[in-house]
C-alpha cells in the first residue's frame, strides 16, 4: 500500500533532516523541499482522479461547470500556498509564510467575485 | 527513481559537510565557503526543475492555466 510508503519515506527523509540540520540548515531545506515536492507528486495522479469524479457528480447534479472550476481553483491555490507557506515557516520565516498565505487568500478573494456576484443577482430578483 | 534523488541530495550535503570541515581544518576558510556555495548551486539545480515539474502538473490537476 502507498501509504507505508510514503510514511517510511517521511521518516527516512526526517531522520537525514535532522543529521543535516545541526552542521548545515540549508540543505536541510532543500531536503525538506525535495520530499514535499516528490510526495506531492506521487499523490497528484489520485488527485487527478478525485476531480474527475467530482466533475461527473456536478454535471449530474446539474449544477453550473464554471461554479465547480473555480472551486477547483481555489483548492489548487490553497494546496499550492499552504506548502510553500509551511516550507518558508520550517524554514523560520514566519513573516514570509504569512505573506505567501496573505497572497493566496486576496487572488481566492479575486476567483470567487464572479459567484459571490451571481448570488447577489440571484438574491435581488427573488426580491420585489 | 523520483526517491532517488532525495538519497542523492542527502549524500551530497553529507559530502559537502566533510569537504567544508576538512578544508576549514587546512586553513582555507574561502576555499571552503565556495565549496559551501558550490553545494547550494547544485542542490539547486537539482530541485528546481522538480518544481517547476510539480507546479505544471498541479496545474493541469487543476485547471490553473
Amino acid at each position: 500500500m502507498d501509504i507505508f510508503q510514503i510514511v517510511i519515506l517521511g521518516l527516512v527523509v526526517t531522520i537525514l533532516i535532522v543529521i543535516i540540520r545541526q552542521q548545515r540548515p540549508e540543505y536541510a531545506l532543500q531536503l525538506s523541499i525535495m520530499t514535499g515536492v516528490i510526495i506531492l507528486t506521487m499523490m497528484l495522479g489520485k488527485i487527478n482522479s478525485i476531480m474527475t469524479v467530482m466533475k461527473q457528480l456536478s454535471t449530474r447534479a446539474n449544477i453550473n461547470l464554471l461554479y465547480m472550476e473555480t472551486v477547483l481553483k481555489i483548492i489548487g491555490i490553497a494546496y499550492i500556498a499552504e506548502f510553500g507557506a509551511q516550507i518558508c515557516r520550517d524554514a523560520g520565516e514566519g513573516a514570509v509564510a504569512g505573506k505567501i498565505e496573505f497572497a493566496a487568500k486576496v487572488i481566492v478573494m479575486v476567483l470567487a467575485i464572479p459567484i459571490v456576484i451571481a448570488v447577489f443577482d440571484t438574491l435581488l430578483k427573488i426580491l420585489p | 527513481m523520483d526517491v532517488d534523488l532525495i538519497f542523492q541530495l542527502a549524500g551530497i550535503s553529507i559530502v559537502i559537510t566533510v569537504i567544508y570541515t576538512v578544508l576549514k581544518q587546512a586553513g582555507r576558510d574561502e576555499y571552503a565557503f565556495s565549496t559551501l556555495l558550490l553545494g547550494i548551486v547544485i542542490v539547486l539545480a537539482m530541485v528546481i526543475p522538480k518544481i517547476s515539474e510539480l507546479f505544471d502538473n498541479i496545474k493541469s490537476v487543476f485547471r490553473l492555466h
